[in-house]
């Protein structure tokens, strides 16, 4: 296997090891700005992998290429459904042309080779936006339902069925209402399930949204700098639903986060940008200690400022 | 110089009743110094802009050219009116010195009002328009008599269908469709041109006797109309669906006018401009409105009277009616429809959640087509006639004022504005009370302003209340209480 | 080869006259993302303008100089034409800024109905010929008593679309309305914090559009030498048409289009079957929407997430 000639350092990684998204030279231009610029990096099953950096780093644009909502110009990325692929199979399924395979553990998707609604519907990948955008004129019941839309369309989206409101529609109906109400008691929003969820407090907001995404039973969850604008304490309750679904619901979790505290606290692995390119990538501790992450992230140039700045985030 | 000469211009309405801006410096003039200044500004705009095309009219001489004549006192009064209605607002209810109108985030009085009344509405609206034609010929004093009044609901009735099939295209799903009459022709002209097919007539009389295909085309062809409107609405709908609003809203128009201008122009098909006539008429499911032995009156035991096949168009149309608004009810329940709304509220959320937008927005157009086929077939069985012209944009303009000025996604909504807009149409045509000596003159034509009372409507309206009528949604589902979602929280969609 | 010569010189002209009303949908669309339904009426209005002016002109005041009427006529529509789309965005489109998105384009179809019921009704709905203005022309070319002519009316059409033209891009590009025009398209709350009057500036935008249209509509008039209440929907619709193929949002895209646009259905009534020219502008527009919705010129628009 490829991994047996990396160095015996990376091989140590339990996100090469067991990885869930792989991606490989990712470029993406936009006319003659280079949004991203050759990044390769891993996320591991069942971890939170966070990738931070400046402003206009192009940490939105990876998220945007591995959702299906930018073409990427050049690049794979493979997402294992199941267990790891081998390269081999990978490489199987680019020459084939197609844009999934089966694999040993189960299967392989080609994220760049689907349109945004296939690598949510069919690689189960959900993802959360840097603005909020939730359908604020539904109330929080019905956002949460919509997101169920997969699950209860497997039938036909004309189900005759649901025209004719039969038992077995209603107890599927049912199902989702459950599966919702169990998402609004874990973010705290059951008394308001009948409100607008353009109503809510900014916080609020945000909770909803992750359980929006989370409700399509996503394998990969991709959030886009969840803690914006969130207090100390919304910001807490946040890390605690993280480590929660995390915890309970074998998802793991791409992240993009400006906070220092909610990335030291919760992620397993992580991976800096800057002006497009991968600039370091590993343990929180090792990033926090990488100097050019200390330089050019924080912007500070003595080294043993930022050091401290970076600690008193932590 | 020559004071008025046409007579038939008097009731136009000015256009230029808003207020400029004032600065508000603490040296404020009195409200009304500063009202009288912006009256006679008004006024004075009025005048110039009234002064080219009202002042001076072309008209035709003896000869045939084209020669002036003068109306310079029309103006005057045109510019006099705008003057004191200017002013009589500005220093009541525009005055700059009256305090502002508080804000507020709950839902408007007229959301509350229509929230607290829609449990009510429904079946009351529901009942009235089943009871309608008793009650037109109790109060028009007999069967014949209140041919009008049935002729007119039955009208209503048609937009009222229209509307909400718009509604489920424009009002749930956010896409705005200014070639909605193309499905309506669609409907109109499979049924026109299938009931009179002599092959087809001719393969039934061999069959299933002389009369079937006449007893019975508009039964067959019913389905088929809107099955056929639905496949054109996933033809045209393919291609476009991805544009965005203002360019959905363009291309949808330009198709319209296509269909419209080969149905005028493939001749040997659907017979030109000139239409398609003799269409056969409605049966009472296979029994004919007639004076014969085997008619409806003789079966049924009653005295023949051409209003039974109007009653019977009208229940007929109540039915279809009332079967969109069913299907839309449920729909708006279940995931697709779930799907609309949330289409229209944010696409790209669709996406993240693995819906997939082109194939959902195709279903609602369909929808919205096949429910316009269905009218259309209506509209041919009961006008036994069709023609391009039935089938202008205007037609498809006046369905989208129905839906927005109701309020998007609100089928009582809808409805009230269907009855205000077309009722009130109607009722413009019947003006001719105008015409006495003492006010117009007998060559006054009131039908000529309705057009433009129209237009000056829906302007206004829009300035108004830009959400429409019932501006509020109501949720599909609840977990303790359905409460309405106010107006200004629910999108409009992309277009 | 003589009939495509003379279905060129009478492409281009119709052509100068779509361009002139796109540049109007293509500024507005540019500046305020909305698709003034009503400015094809506002051409029909024009050339009722220029009609009546022509008539006071010659009837009345009894002028001859044709350089003087078509001068004197230009300027008085192209003024009340401007005044009536002011009025038109104040009244109907201002307050409706920034709310429901839907609201101005319905008010734009009102307000489309209402014009050309405005002037059925104040000029009655007859067409209303003039007689023949300009009816000079040069022979350009003649073979077998095919002529290849080239109509003084069509000289003065393409002359003067042009210098219009010419002068409209200069102040467009060159002034500080331009650059304030600019500003309100990229960022309109930006363009307000930084003193650009964007309220006067989209004014103007419309005042400019419907000057352009006025021209137009003289040109029309002077062309056709007939006008008619409903003769503002189907050039409106094609002159839109033109704006979105040349790229909307583009000057010279949307004379660039509108040039396409004359050629095409001059070449199409020439060549292939006059009734379904109509048809065919339709069947271009769809056609660019949806294969080639940013345009010729137009820049290619990102969906940002
Ligand atoms: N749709 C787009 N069109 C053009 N440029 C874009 C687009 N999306 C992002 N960019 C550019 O790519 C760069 C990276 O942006 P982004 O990924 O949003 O950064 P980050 O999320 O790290 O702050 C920025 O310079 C941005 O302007
Ligand atoms: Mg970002």
């Amino acid at each position: 296997m490829a991994g047996e000639s990396a160095s015996p350092a990376r091989e140590s990684r339990a996100w090469d090891r067991n990885p869930i998204l792989k991606v490989d030279h990712l470029s993406m231009r936009f006319g003659g700005l280079v949004a991203v610029n050759d990044v390769s990096f891993v996320a591991g099953r069942g971890e939170v992998t966070a990738v931070i950096g400046p402003n206009g780093a192009g940490k939105t644009t990876v998220f945007n290429c591995i959702t299906g909502f930018y073409k990427p110009s050049t690049g794979r990325l493979a997402l294992f459904h199941g267990g790891p692929a081998t390269d081999a199979e990978v490489d199987g399924v680019t020459a084939s042309g197609l844009a999934w395979g089966k694999s040993e553990a189960g299967a392989l998707y080609l994220l760049e080779r689907l349109p945004d609604h296939k690598v949510a519907s069919w690689a189960r990948v959900a993802r959360t936006f840097q603005n909020i955008r939730l359908f604020s004129g539904m109330t929080i019941l019905e956002n949460l339902l919509v997101a169920q839309h997969m699950s209860l369309t497997t039938s036909g989206l004309l189900n005759p069925a649901a025209i004719l409101n039969l038992p077995s529609w209603q107890r599927k109906q049912k199902g989702a209402v459950d599966r919702a109400l169990y998402w609004l008691n874990k973010i705290g929003l059951v008394d308001r399930a009948d409100d607008p969820a353009g109503d809510l407090p900014y916080g609020d907001q945000r909770r909803l949204e992750i359980a929006r995404a989370m409700c399509t039973d996503p394998v990969l969850l991709c959030l886009d700098e969840p803690a914006a604008g969130l207090n100390p304490r919304e910001s807490a309750a946040l890390n605690e639903l993280l480590l929660s679904i995390r915890r309970e619901h074998q998802a793991s979790i791409l992240l993009i986060e400006h906070d220092m505290s909610v990335v030291m606290e919760i992620s397993d692995h992580v991976v800096v940008l800057e002006y497009g390119s991968k600039i370091a990538d590993g343990t929180p501790d090792e990033v926090r200690n990488d100097p050019r992450v200390i330089a050019s992230y924080l912007g500070v140039e003595d080294e043993e400022e930022a050091v401290a700045v970076v600690e008193a985030g932590a | 110089m020559a004071p008025v000469s046409g007579s038939d211009l008097a009731d136009v309405p000015d256009p230029s009743p808003v207020p400029a801006e004032k600065p508000r410096g603490p040296e404020r003039t009195s409200a009304v110094a500063g009202a009288f200044k912006d009256a006679l500004v008004s006024g004075l705009l009025t005048a110039l802009l009234f002064l080219p095309l009202v002042g001076f009219r072309a008209s035709e001489s003896s000869t045939g050219s084209l020669v002036l004549t003068y109306r310079f006192g029309l103006v005057a009064i045109f510019a006099g009116i705008v003057m004191v209605g200017r002013f009589l607002l500005m220093v009541t209810v525009w005055n700059p010195n009256r305090p502002p109108r508080r804000v507020s985030t709950t839902p408007g009085v007229m959301a509350r009002l229509g929230a607290l009344a829609s449990p009510a509405v429904k079946p009351v609206f529901f009942s009235f328009a089943i009871l309608y034609p008793f009650l037109s010929i109790l109060l028009a004093g007999g069967l014949s008599p209140s041919r009008y009044w049935v002729d007119l609901g039955i009208y209503v009735l048609t937009y009222v269908m229209l509307g909400w099939g718009l509604n489920i295209v424009v009002g749930l799903a956010g896409l705005l469709d200014l070639g909605y009459v193309a499905f309506y022709a669609v409907g109109a002209y499979t049924f026109a041109l299938l009931s009179t097919s002599v092959p087809i007539n001719d393969f039934f009389a061999g069959t299933l006797g002389d009369d079937f295909w006449t007893a019975w085309a508009f039964w067959i062809c019913l389905p088929l109309s809107g099955i056929l409107a639905a496949m054109w609405g996933v033809i045209l709908g393919f291609p476009v669906l991805r544009l965005r609003g203002d360019y959905l809203a363009i291309v949808t128009l330009a198709f319209g006018e296509i269909i419209r201008l080969v149905l005028i122009n493939w001749v040997s098909l659907t017979n030109g401009g000139a239409g398609i006539s003799s269409i056969p008429p409605i049966t009472f499911f296979g029994v004919p409105f007639d004076s014969s032995e085997t008619g409806f009156a003789s079966i049924f035991g009653l005295e023949f009277n051409s209003m039974h096949r109007m009653f019977f168009l009208y229940f007929v149309i109540l039915g279809l009616a009332a079967l969109t608004a069913v299907v839309t009810i449920r729909l708006r329940k279940m995931p697709v429809g779930r799907a609309w709304e949330a289409l229209r509220e944010d696409e790209i959320a669709c996406r993240s959640l693995g819906i997939n937008t082109t194939l959902t927005k195709l279903t609602a157009f369909a929808t919205g087509a096949m429910f316009g086929g269905f009218a259309g077939a209506f509209f041919a069985v009961r006008i036994r006639f069709v023609s391009p012209e039935s089938f202008t944009f205007m037609e498809s303009a006046v369905i989208l004022a129905i839906v927005v000025l109701g309020g998007m996604g609100s089928q009582m909504g809808v409805a009230g504005a269907a009855i205000l807009l077309i009722g009130g149409m109607e009722l413009l045509r019947n003006l001719s009370f105008l015409k006495a000596d003492f006010l117009f003159g007998s060559d006054f034509d009131p039908s000529l302003y309705r057009m433009l009372i129209f237009g000056f409507a829906m302007v206004a309206v829009m300035v108004w209340r830009p959400r429409g009528l019932v501006s509020s949604r109501m949720p599909t589902i609840f977990l303790k209480e359905r409460k309405a979602v106010s107006g200004s929280l629910v999108k409009e969609g992309h277009g | 080869m003589d009939v495509f010569l003379q279905q060129l010189i009478n492409g281009l002209t119709l052509g100068s006259i779509y361009g002139l009303i796109a540049i109007g949908y293509t500024m507005v669309f540019g500046i305020i993302g909305m698709v003034n339904f009503a400015h094809g009426d506002v051409f029909m209005v024009s050339a009722f303008i220029a009609l009546i002016c022509v008539l006071l002109l010659t009837t009345v005041v009894g002028l001859s100089s044709i350089f003087l009427i078509l001068a004197i006529t230009l300027v008085v529509a192209m003024l009340f034409t401007g005044l009536v789309s002011w009025t038109i965005e104040r009244v109907a489109y201002r307050p409706l800024r920034g709310s429901f998105r839907l609201a101005p384009m319905i008010s734009a179809i009102g307000m489309s109905i209402l014009l050309s019921n405005f002037v059925q009704v104040a000029q009655g709905p007859r067409n209303k010929p003039l007689p023949p203005m300009v009816t000079e022309v040069i022979v350009i070319r003649e073979t077998n008593g095919y002529e290849v002519t080239l109509a003084y009316k069509q000289i003065i059409i393409m002359v003067v679309t042009a210098v219009l033209l010419a002068g409209f891009w200069y102040l467009v590009k060159k002034t500080p309305l331009g650059r304030a025009q600019r500003a309100c398209e990229q960022d309109r709350k930006m363009a307000a914090l930084l003193g650009v009057n964007v309220d006067q500036t989209i004014a103007l935008t419309f005042v400019i559009g419907a000057a352009l249209a006025a021209v137009a509509g003289v040109m029309y008039l002077m062309y056709y030498g007939v006008v008619n209440f409903a003769d503002g929907f189907v050039p409106g619709v094609k002159a839109f048409t033109a704006a979105v193929l040349g790229g909307i949002g583009s000057l010279p895209g949307a004379v660039l289009g509108g040039i396409l646009i004359g050629l095409i259905e001059t070449f199409w009534s020439a060549y292939f079957s006059i009734e379904y020219k109509d048809v065919a502008a339709f069947s271009i527009l769809v056609v660019t929407l949806i294969f080639l919705p940013q345009g010729l010129l137009g820049r290619p628009e990102v969906e940002k997430v």
